[in-house]
């Protein structure tokens, strides 16, 4: 590489997304663990920390933990009753964990050597189709042939409505690209720029500059993980009413 | 472009050791630079991509389909053992905690109404001793009074009574000492004038004399 060559710096901002495995070289099977094992395993035993071993105490005044805890459960719980009404709570802890392993996920994948298994493609995407099947057989299941109104907009002038169907029926099936990429690229995008930002640390007089740029990518990555958590699971929350109440 | 086509070959070439044999073929077509092999292996990858941006997504470890079986795998697990745990620990529990801490709330907010009630009540009833309290007295003065007023009333009744009797029966004494003052100066006026008349040497005529007194007491009164 000539600019490797010439000025010594490493550019390798994606490496930290290789998924390896986590005991020799060998090759990687589906059942091999790997380091996205390892982090999934954590984010498991993070969120299981807070909100079981956090609420052993039961108590009516809660402690700190407990009130983080209470204060996820309640955020969760509200999006989910606002956005879908009543009868969406149903499937909370399916939004719940959905939350809470992107929350956690964006998290942990911010602690230096840490590999983030939301930035993966494969992750998000299957999150975002468990989503949309999910919630496309929810539709059907409860709505039956009705659900297919979603797509037939009765507002419009009827001359419109083969067309906004098409264009619903594309935008719905571009639902779980833009829901995963979205999730995905955000958190990809962070983390490259900040190893491309700790690469030309390595070159004295712009390493000041470098370090700033890296605390300041930092900041905002810290803001995109609660963001991205948030959006994926208010959309989620929005499809869900969808398949609930497939009214225009 | 030539560097990051550089960079995704070695990328590839560093994960080509231990990946499958569609990823060893997407990091030689990349390695070659060749823009048609390069789509090749991005359509071996799953993506379609143009030729240009073959070599880049080779470069994105993300689109390596060999490690995709074990990622999904884990997170099927990751997820379900989640779910479990959340649904049916942590989240009944959480809620648990939260409705019996409102519970608790209301039931306080409603003890402290009945509190508050039982004050205002126990107030109205203090009000009301303390009216009936003041009219009973207002009543007792009153009956008080009157009674005092009817002894007085009688009290005096009777000492006018005493004092007319009193004063009738001075009177009546007077009167009669009056009276008997009267008869004995008629007698010593009789006596008199018969000692008189007999002293003149005259015949002393009981009923003249008691005439001519009587006529002179008479005109004298």
């Amino acid at each position: 590489m000539a600019t490797e060559a010439d000025t010594g710096l490493a550019f390798h901002p994606m490496e930290q997304f290789v998924v390896k495995p986590l005991f020799g070289d060998g090759p990687i099977y589906w059942y091999t663990p790997t380091n996205a094992t390892l982090w999934m395993g954590l984010t498991l035993l993070a969120i299981i920390a807070l909100l079981v071993f956090g609420t052993r105490g039961r108590a009516i005044i809660p402690s700190r933990v407990q009130s983080i805890a209470e204060m996820l459960y309640g955020m969760v719980h509200k999006m989910v009753e606002d956005v879908t009404g009543k009868d969406g709570l149903k499937y909370f802890p399916f939004v719940m964990t959905l939350f809470c392993f992107i929350l956690f996920a964006n998290y942990l994948g911010l602690l230096p050597k840490s590999f983030s298994t939301t930035s993966q493609i494969a992750v998000t995407g299957v999150l975002a189709l468990m989503v949309f099947v999910g919630v496309t057989v929810l539709g059907f299941v409860k709505n039956g042939t009705h659900f297919l109104g979603l797509f037939w907009v009765n507002s419009a002038p009827l001359a419109l409505r083969p067309v906004l169907a098409v264009i619903e029926l594309i935008s719905y099936f571009v639902r779980p690209v833009s829901h995963s990429i979205r999730l995905a690229g955000n958190v990809m995008a962070g983390h490259a720029v900040i190893k491309v930002f700790a690469a030309f640390a390595a070159i004295a007089w712009i390493a000041p500059l470098a370090v700033l740029g890296i605390v300041g990518v930092y900041a905002l990555e810290v803001m995109v993980c609660i963001i991205q958590a948030y959006v994926f699971t208010i959309l989620t929350c929005v499809y869900l009413k969808d398949a609930l109440h497939p009214s225009h | 472009m030539f560097s990051l086509l550089q960079q995704a070959a070695s990328t590839a070439a560093e994960t080509d050791t231990h990946a499958a044999p569609a990823n060893a073929e997407a990091a030689a077509a990349a390695a070659a630079g060749q823009g048609a092999d390069a789509a090749h292996a991005v359509e071996a990858a799953g993506a379609a991509a143009h030729a240009g941006e073959a070599a880049q997504s080779a470069g994105m470890p993300q689109l390596d389909v060999s490690t995709f079986g074990n990622q999904i795998f884990w997170l099927l697990v990751t997820l379900a053992v989640l779910y479990w745990v959340l649904s049916k620990v942590a989240l009944p529990r959480i809620g648990a905690i939260i409705s019996d801490r409102q519970g608790a709330i209301t039931g306080d907010l409603m003890q402290a109404e009945e509190f508050k009630k039982k004050a205002k009540d126990a107030e109205a009833a203090y009000g009301k001793a303390l009216a009936d309290a003041r009219t009973e007295a207002g009543k007792i003065i009153a009956a008080q009074k009157a009674e005092i007023q009817t002894e007085l009333n009688t009290a005096i009744d009777k000492a006018d009574a005493e004092i007319s009797a009193r004063a009738g029966e001075s009177e009546k004494r007077i009167a009669a000492i009056r009276d008997s003052a009267t008869a004995d100066a008629r007698s010593v006026a009789r006596e008199v004038t018969a000692e008189l008349v007999r002293a003149f040497g005259g015949k002393a005529d009981e009923a003249a004399i008691d005439a001519a007194v009587d006529a002179r007491l008479k005109g004298a009164a």
